[in-house]
């Protein structure tokens, strides 16, 4: 037995278990409480929900906000704008499902205790923005965190999921999760009849301009690590807009958000000889994109298409122009406050390199791509639409149901509903959560089970990598180079490498084509083999091992959607330089994907962009 | 480093270890106190410092873009509902900064079961916890039925 007889397995048995303690995972683990009191709710995390997820630094905005009790934005108005951002396609029926619900919630966050900035004149919620509300949001994660404490069976903190169980008595059924705790390196296996992944999207897939000491100042967290794409993946669930990554616009080095800049303190940018570019390029991109590049606002990516044509150009580098606003003291507080309630690490560039932005106009860069489902972005899981306006064919369950039964997500993990941020993830968390409880309550006596081979298999392979260094380690002196194992950082540069080169990272000014793409999943054919034989020291490098698994079955799910994507979508997030232009002839659809456990093989379909909102 | 622990101040306790999202703050066996243990996994997210009884914890920005001798320091206090920020630049120049960081008090938020149970009807609505009330318009937005 070895290595594996000190360890317990831990049975945890729930109606309803919620793997991710973050925004998505708060609010489906709130509401599945509200709608059933009696039934046992799980909420899993791996790190402690009071600061996890993309939101344990806290926020200064919240970025999706109608207002409709003001009469300032209408649900399908949030559609009009996630749709133009995304280039036409997103999932309108969700994404209107999740503007109609996300004013509720913020409500809720307030009468927590989440302190929202008020204008003095109107009493109304400050705006920064059309749909951004200014908040003091340092400790946003903790309250929220609060809420969902008070309303689970019981919160499992430091358990990192490692892979979904499917039910034995029925084909293509949910039926919990498997995992090990991080301290203890105890085996968890969790029953549940309905499981809702609130997981994490993905940074570190592709190589961070960063890459020294630096690599964990990336935009999204390092610790998102594509969970919320790999456990449905695994597990046969259908999945969309893989392709769509995200570049992100932001402040050089720290990454701190430029949203604040741009809409509150009405900053702009120039080019290195002070001149305004964006226009410029308007010809370029319109042959690129057509009359896209008229809609207002200018999408996300193409004002990035406008910077990096800019750059290219010998222009560089972009700047914020911050000197006017920065006179102003009150904007200069409001300036310095949002890096500190949401990229600390922002402020400390700044003060290390002498940078006060009432003297210097700071220097502004375009980041790696990131895969993620809540930000200007839509990649995740296909997911069911509500009940009562959701097109036909976008409509097979209960509402955010994946294409497995019992299988629901929320947050990163559901695709097409772009620009959901902290509160529409939460919103969404909720909307899965009710129809989990539905679920659960319609299953009656026909509940799934788990197969005890199949968790002890899957035992085996969680903590595989342990042996795997304990054996090999044993053949060298000391060091990090051996001949039968590689360690978990080692396996993330090579997939980071990859991804880079061969599938639009910064090295090839995010452009990629079939012959590159053809290569690279090779490549990352042979990465897959190899994580067979990743070596953890420790409990801790067992996490990383497991998150580099999830991101290199996510990154594969990338390579083959950005592949079948026959168009440039997107240009400023990525370019297929085999196909440089949008063309709305052929590719003006969703493309899906479905994944094969057993053979490796990976299926791609097209689905319509159904428009139910004018 | 980005945080890093100073061996006079820390006393072991352990609270960074529990907090930190990234599980890289961990407890050097010699010394028995806490230490970064994969800095280049560290987002400078500040949870470990916040959460220090000792204010043991600090950062020094990454080393591959920071030029030294700056500081970034913060004061969380809970029972004040305020967080404090004190900025020193590699000049000398300083900023600081406070904000409020909740309006009611720890632990005050009601559990969902607190609430009157909703009744069998409203499971099978759209309107989701504390709707339409919440909403603080008449009722919850829909569209007309699509069919396709």
């Amino acid at each position: 037995m070895g290595l594996f007889s000190g360890r317990k397995t831990v049975h945890v048995d729930s109606d309803i278990l919620v793997i991710g303690g973050g925004m998505a995972g708060c609010g489906a683990t709130y509401e599945s409480r509200y709608w059933g009191r009696d039934l046992k709710i799980v909420c899993v995390e791996k790190a402690n929900i009071e600061r996890s997820g993309a939101v344990a630094q806290g926020l200064y905005a919240i970025n999706c906000y109608m207002g409709m009790q003001w009469d300032e934005n209408q649900p399908e108005d949030h559609v009009r704008y996630a749709r133009n951002d995304l280039m036409g396609l997103v999932r309108e029926d969700l994404g209107y499902d999740i503007a109609r619900h996300v004013d509720s919630t913020v409500h809720k966050f307030e009468e927590w205790g989440l302190p929202i900035m008020k204008d003095p004149e109107t009493g109304q919620y400050l705006r920064e923005g059309k749909w951004q509300i200014m908040i003091h949001g340092e400790s946003y994660k903790p309250i929220v965190a609060e809420a969902a404490r008070k309303a689970a069976t019981k919160v499992y903190n430091r358990i990192m999921v490692t892979h979904l169980l499917m039910d034995k008595t029925k084909p293509n059924r949910g039926a919990g999760a498997v995992g090990f705790n991080v301290r203890t390196g105890d085996f968890y296996v969790f029953r549940a009849k309905a499981v809702i992944v609130g997981a994490g999207g993905a940074s570190h897939i592709f190589k961070p301009r960063s890459a020294g000491e630096g690599m964990g100042r990336t935009w999204y967290a390092p610790w998102s690590s594509a969970s919320a794409y790999a456990l449905p993946i695994q597990v046969g669930a259908k999945m969309m807009q893989m392709e769509n990554r995200i570049v992100l616009t932001r402040f050089k080095d720290g990454y701190g958000p430029v949203g604040a800049y741009f809409l509150h303190l009405k900053t702009y940018t120039e080019n290195a000889y002070g001149d305004e570019y964006e226009s410029k390029w308007y010809e370029n991109t319109k042959e690129l994109v057509g009359d896209y590049i008229d809609r207002h606002p200018v999408p996300t990516c193409l004002r990035n298409h406008a910077i990096l044509e800019e750059i290219k150009a010998g222009r560089g580098p972009i700047r914020m122009v911050t000197k006017e606003a920065f006179k102003d003291p009150h904007l200069e507080t409001v300036g310095w406050e949002n890096f500190l309630g949401m990229t600390i690490g922002q402020a400390v560039v700044w003060a290390s390199q002498n940078i006060d932005p009432k003297h210097t106009n700071p220097e502004l860069t375009t980041s790696e791509p990131y895969v993620m489902g809540s930000h200007a972005t839509c990649s995740g899981a296909w997911a069911s639409g509500p009940e009562d306006c959701a097109p036909a064919d976008y409509q097979w369950g209960y509402n955010r149901m994946m294409t497995v039964d019992g299988l629901f997500g929320a947050g990163d993990t559901i695709g097409g509903t772009a620009h959901k941020f902290s509160s529409g993830s939460f919103a969404e968390g909720r909307i899965a959560a009710k129809a989990a409880v539905n679920y659960v309550n319609d299953l009656g006596s026909d509940q799934p089970r788990v197969s005890e081979q199949e968790y002890q298999d899957l035992e085996k392979v969680v903590f595989q990598p342990m042996e795997n260094y304990r054996v090999g380690r044993n053949e060298i002196v000391a060091g990090t180079v051996s001949p039968s194992y590689l360690l978990p950082i080692q396996g993330l540069q090579r997939l980071e490498k990859i991804m880079d080169e061969y599938v639009g990272g910064i090295s090839s000014h995010y452009t990629t084509n079939e012959p590159l793409l053809t290569r690279g999943l090779e490549l990352l054919g042979m990465l897959k083999e190899d994580m067979a034989h990743i070596g953890a020291e420790d409990l801790h490098q067992l996490q990383r091992t497991w998150e580099l698994q999830h991101r290199v079955l996510a990154s594969e799910s990338v390579a083959h959607h950005t592949m079948f994507r026959k168009e440039t979508r997107w240009p400023g997030y990525y370019y297929r330089g085999d196909h440089m232009k949008l063309d709305d002839d052929d590719w003006h659809c969703f493309t899906l994907s479905q994944y094969d456990q057993e053979s490796g093989k990976w299926e791609l379909e097209k689905a319509p962009v159904h428009h139910i909102i004018d | 480093m980005p945080t890093f622990v100073y061996m006079t101040r820390c006393d072991g306790c352990g609270e960074c270890v529990d907090i930190c999202p990234s599980d890289i703050m961990h407890i050097d066996k010699t010394y028995r106190r806490a230490y970064n243990i994969e800095p280049n996994f560290c987002w400078e997210c500040y949870s470990c410092v916040k959460a220090c009884p000792q204010h043991a914890i600090d950062v020094r920005g990454y080393a591959e873009f920071a030029p030294m001798g700056h500081s970034v320091r913060v004061l969380r206090e809970e029972e004040k509902h305020t967080i404090s920020w004190k900025i020193k630049f590699r000049n000398g120049q300083e900023k600081n900064f406070v904000s409020p960081i909740r309006t009611t008090e720890w632990g005050s938020i009601k559990s969902p079961s607190d609430y009157e149970a909703p009744s069998p009807d409203a499971l099978k609505a759209q309107e989701l916890a504390h709707e339409p009330e919440s909403l603080h318009i008449d009722a919850l937005p829909t569209l007309p039925v699509q069919k396709n």
